[in-house]
């Protein structure tokens, strides 16, 4: 159908590439500093999430190189089929253990939420960018997309993955008021908001399990509780603060090299990095990664269509949720929610989920300068 | 498809898009100031914080000083032991911990826990032994299994290689108590450790128990010591030298064997004790290897009493032990009295007041009457007397009131007056009660020191000494042994003929044909001393026949002996008293005798005084140097 061309070459995102790669190194370099030691038997974790790296992107070069239109083409198809698998998850999950995030298909463990917030994002552009109507969304037109972010949101909540959850309905938001809301909807929606807030947060709160409520309990007085829920943020907190302003240097700090901090190479990698290379080395990391989401929106401004806008805006909010929440909570500014920090966090699927989604958005970038297929 | 361009409500797409991408690097802006704020503006207070986190004080607990005899022989020693402790800042699950520590060294899990839990008042980071003396492939099993929070302190115990002799001259070391540590006498002890709770341990434990040191290592998050960063070694406590000769102690406790019962001789020239038998007995090296409440209970409340120290803490009737300073009394205020018939019996008012010997001792004067220890002689002159004036001459010899010696919970016993029946029972004195008294019966009752105290005061002609188990202690500073110098009390001025005659009828106890201790004749040495045999229950009249083995043990008499020797030139005094012994001659004296000889023959082979010294400071200097 389509041959690998030449253009593909010349028209690919090359900064948005170079970006990637520049975090991806860094966050390997990190887990090689905090787990160097391991000696737990088979691969360091370092090796296992370069190899992890080089197969997100081979994922992330597929993705790229077809036309975006034919995967939204898919795009019922995938969320029902996402949708199914953690319906799947939720069942299987009170049979065994309670809680389980993870389903396996084929001898392949695989997590339905990372698939299910790609699903909405796929979902959501094609629809709203097909029913937009002139002067915007009002509330009857937007029932159905709101029925198509919900119907996740709750399945995932109850997963439970509160970040994933949020997550799509942050995303939602974002996809809706860029397509478009009728100014009247978005005020009175705004003030009812605003009304319902008790109501959707007592019931937001009781669907909650306990160990989360705890989180949120402790994130407003962490030190209330130092050993227990509380332990994460102080300990972090910790070692950011005492990398100073140059850091203690690769492969020192005793907050991370002693294992004061817990998770230095999953969701509090950015602690550790911190802790090593200090203020410096922190603004460093955070402009990549906000030149990475002005890649994004860049991309989403320069679209040739609003399918391709909300696509790119879509994954780039959804990247930058991630991103925001991860360094707020590592930071102490917001709740321990187990959200991984995007290319950095230690961890196969959600690598490679994210260098697809970063695929997809390198796809719309190159479909506005190359036709290679419809 | 949609153009991009279209205008939409007055915002473009591209606006809104636009618009989303400033609020997102706005809210990255507000990331990169917390950052700012942690690790520029507040690095200090963190950098402090990360320095607290990995850095600890660990006290390095010293090892205790050692305890020798007289000649320098060791009686109390350390041991290595290996000693299983928890961190509980460290320890995350107290239950689990404690269950996969029980399951590696097979020991009971419950006994780790209540241990664990004892330690009210805790410091942070100090480790709580729950488990001593572990063997060495304990000790590899827990340290291979490395369990947050569980330690394996190398450190010392103590150790007994006399085992229970002199147990409770000794004393034991146990963990600190909570009034213990809220005392300024244990300012600087740290909670847990241990301290001297008994004995010579527990008297000078400020010398035995040496400065504790301290090291700051760096941890990491489970506590695991990664690296020293600097010590203060500990400074070992100070040796300490007893005044007591080990072998003439196991020549005490041999004599006594397994009567239950009490012997202490010291010397008279100084009140240095030069052993201290109580029997029962406790294994000190039972509790320096830590028992659990339960043994401990079995053992503090044994009805044998093996944790009562007969000699300090014991009170009996003296019986004719008293007749000594009523003996003195008599010498003192009526010169000397006359001679008196003893026909077996003495009448007083309505009642009978027997003598020992039913048949009487015939025509006795003071001096026959002290040999033959006769009753009826005492119940006269003491009813002359009158119970004060027998009271302020038992006073004088110190009688009444404790003697002072380094070891806790000395008994006063009791020396009855008619001022203190009145303060005491609130009831005037009869004067049938002095005849009591004036055999040593009755109200009186003394310790077996107090009764050695008293043939030593003889001895010396009323020279008194504060009685002392400490011969001196190794001053690590001054590098030499500083000589406790004796402590004298009062001196017991009496006339000199009064001790001539004291001295000339004790002796006549011995050596007299119808001294009541022949027992104690030796042939190496001339021992004079008195007998006693003091009742437990008074027996009714007429129940005299009655032979000595149909009465139960615990209504037998309590048989004492209390002499001192060589009679030319006293060095040592002894008491001796066999509880529920019988006769004091049959039962006391040779028990007395014994240690007599162990001491003579002892001493001869040895130096003493400032050669004594001097011979230490080059044993303790060999020891030091190997």
């Amino acid at each position: 159908m389509f041959t690998v061309d030449r253009r593909l070459f010349i028209h690919m995102d090359w900064r948005l590439v170079g970006l990637i790669a520049a975090i991806l190194f860094v966050g390997i370099t990190t887990i090689y500093s905090v787990t160097d030691q391991w000696s737990h038997g088979g691969a360091p974790l370092f090796l296992k999430q370069m190899i992890w790296a080089v197969a997100g992107l081979m994922v992330f070069t597929v993705l790229a190189a077809f036309d975006y239109h034919r995967l939204l083409g898919y795009a019922h198809y995938i969320f029902g089929f996402s949708i199914l698998l953690l319906t799947a998850v939720l069942v299987l999950g009170k049979v065994g253990m309670g809680a389980q995030r993870w389903v396996q298909v084929g001898g392949l463990n695989i997590q339905p939420s990372e698939l299910a917030r790609l699903a909405v994002v796929l979902l959501l552009a094609r629809y709203l960018a097909d029913r937009v109507p002139p002067e915007g969304f009002r509330f009857r037109d937007m029932l159905i997309p709101s029925a198509f972010a919900f119907i996740p949101f709750v399945l995932v909540l109850k997963q439970p993955d509160l970040g994933s959850a949020l997550m799509i309905l942050f995303v939602f938001g974002v996809m809706l008021l860029i397509s478009g809301v009728h100014p009247r909807s978005l005020m009175t929606g705004g003030l009812s908001g605003l009304l319902v807030l008790p109501f959707f947060w007592e019931w937001f709160w009781n669907s909650l399990h306990t160990y989360q409520r705890n989180r949120l309990v402790t994130f407003f007085n962490p030190e209330a509780d130092p050993l227990g829920t509380g332990y994460h943020v102080i300990q972090s907190k910790i070692a950011i603060g005492a990398g100073g302003i140059a850091g203690q240097g690769f492969l020192q700090g005793s907050q991370s090299q002693l294992k004061f901090l817990p998770e230095g190479h999953t969701d509090f990698i950015f602690a550790v990095f911190a802790e090593q290379w200090g203020f410096l080395g922190v603004l460093v990391l955070i402009s990549l990664f906000a030149a990475l989401i002005w890649r994004g929106m860049d991309t989403a401004m320069k679209a040739k269509d609003l399918e391709g806008t909300l696509l790119a805006a879509g994954i780039t909010c959804m990247l930058t949720f991630y991103v925001f929440v991860n360094l707020a909570m590592t930071l102490g500014m917001a709740p321990v929610v187990g959200v991984p920090l995007p290319l950095m966090s230690y961890g196969g699927t959600a690598l490679v989920t994210t260098m697809a989604a970063l695929g997809i958005l390198a796809n719309v970038h190159l479909q506005r300068h190359i036709s290679l297929y419809r | 498809m949609i153009p991009l361009e279209r205008e939409n409500l007055g915002w473009s797409v591209r606006g809104r898009v636009a618009l989303t991408t400033g609020l997102i690097l706005l809210g990255f802006l507000l990331l990169v100031s917390r950052s700012w704020y942690l690790q520029v503006l507040h690095h200090e207070k963190y950098m402090r914080l990360a320095t607290n986190n990995k850095v600890r004080e660990v006290a390095e607990s010293p090892d205790r000083g050692l305890v020798f005899d007289r000649m320098g022989r060791p009686l109390v020693t350390n041991v290595p032991t290996f000693s299983l402790a928890l961190v509980l800042d460290d320890v995350k699950d107290l239950e689990a911990t404690s269950n996969r520590v029980g399951e590696l060294l097979g020991i009971d899990t419950e006994k780790i826990r209540e241990q664990a839990r004892k330690q009210r008042r805790r410091v942070p980071y100090v480790p709580v032994t729950v488990h001593q003396d572990l063997t060495l492939s304990q000790v590899a099993d827990i340290e291979w299994a490395r369990i947050p929070g569980v330690r394996v302190i190398a450190e010392t115990r103590r150790h007994y290689p006399y085992g229970k002799a002199a147990a409770h001259l000794l004393g034991y070391v146990g963990e600190i108590t909570e009034k213990q540590l809220s005392s300024n006498a244990y300012a600087e002890v740290l909670p847990g450790s241990r301290v001297g709770q008994y004995g010579s341990e527990r008297t000078f434990d400020a010398p035995l128990r040496g400065v504790p040191g301290s090291r700051q290592i760096e941890v990491d998050a489970q506590g695991f010591e990664v690296r020293e960063i600097s010590r203060v070694p500990p400074i070992v406590g100070n040796d300490v030298y007893l005044s007591i000769d080990i072998e003439v102690q196991k020549a005490a406790e041999q004599a006594l064997g397994d009567r239950p019962g009490a012997v202490v001789a010291l010397d008279p020239n100084n009140g240095k004790v030069l052993a201290l038998a109580s029997y029962p007995a406790f294994d000190p090296e039972e509790l320096a290897k830590g028992v659990n409440s339960k043994r401990w209970q079995e053992i503090s409340t044994n009805r044998r009493k093996p944790m009562f120290n007969r000699v300090v803490q014991g009170t009996y009737p003296p019986g004719s032990v008293f007749k000594i300073p009523v003996a003195a009394a008599i010498l003192e205020t009526l010169r000397g009295g006359q001679e008196r018939f003893c026909v077996g019996e003495h009448k007083f008012l309505d009642r009978t007041f027997r003598d020992w010997k039913k048949t009487g001792h015939g025509m006795v004067g003071l001096r026959q009457s002290l040999i033959e220890s006769c009753d009826v002689y005492f119940y006269q002159y003491g009813d002359e007397l009158g119970v004060d004036t027998i009271a302020k001459y038992a006073t004088m010899f110190g009688l009444g009131q404790v003697t002072g010696i380094d070891l806790a919970g000395e008994a006063k016993g009791l020396v009855p007056s008619t001022q203190w029946k009145m303060a005491d029972r609130g009831k005037i004195w009869y004067p049938g009660e002095t005849l009591s008294v004036a055999i040593g019966q009755g109200y009186v009752s003394a310790t077996p020191l107090q009764m050695a105290d008293l043939l030593a005061a003889v001895a010396v002609n009323g020279k008194r000494f504060r009685p002392t188990i400490r011969l001196g202690v190794w001053d690590s500073m001054a590098d030499g042994l500083l000589v406790d110098e004796p402590d004298p009390l009062p001196t017991v001025a009496l006339a000199e003929n009064t001790y001539k005659v004291l001295k000339s009828a004790l002796t006549g106890v011995v050596w007299d044909a119808k001294g009541t201790a022949r027992s104690a004749r030796s042939k190496k040495v001339t021992i004079a001393g008195k007998t006693g045999t003091a009742q437990v229950v008074s027996m009714a009249e007429g129940d005299q026949d009655v032979d000595e083995k149909d009465i139960p043990i615990r209504h037998r008499d309590h048989a004492w002996f209390a002499a001192f020797a060589p009679v030319e030139d006293p060095h040592i005094a002894v008491a001796v008293l066999v509880e529920h012994g019988g006769h004091g001659g049959s039962a006391a004296a040779p028990v007395a005798r014994q240690v007599i000889e162990a001491y003579m023959g002892a001493r001869e082979k040895s130096p003493q005084g400032e050669e004594l010294y001097r011979v230490l400071e080059e044993l303790h200097r060999e020891r030091e140097a190997t």
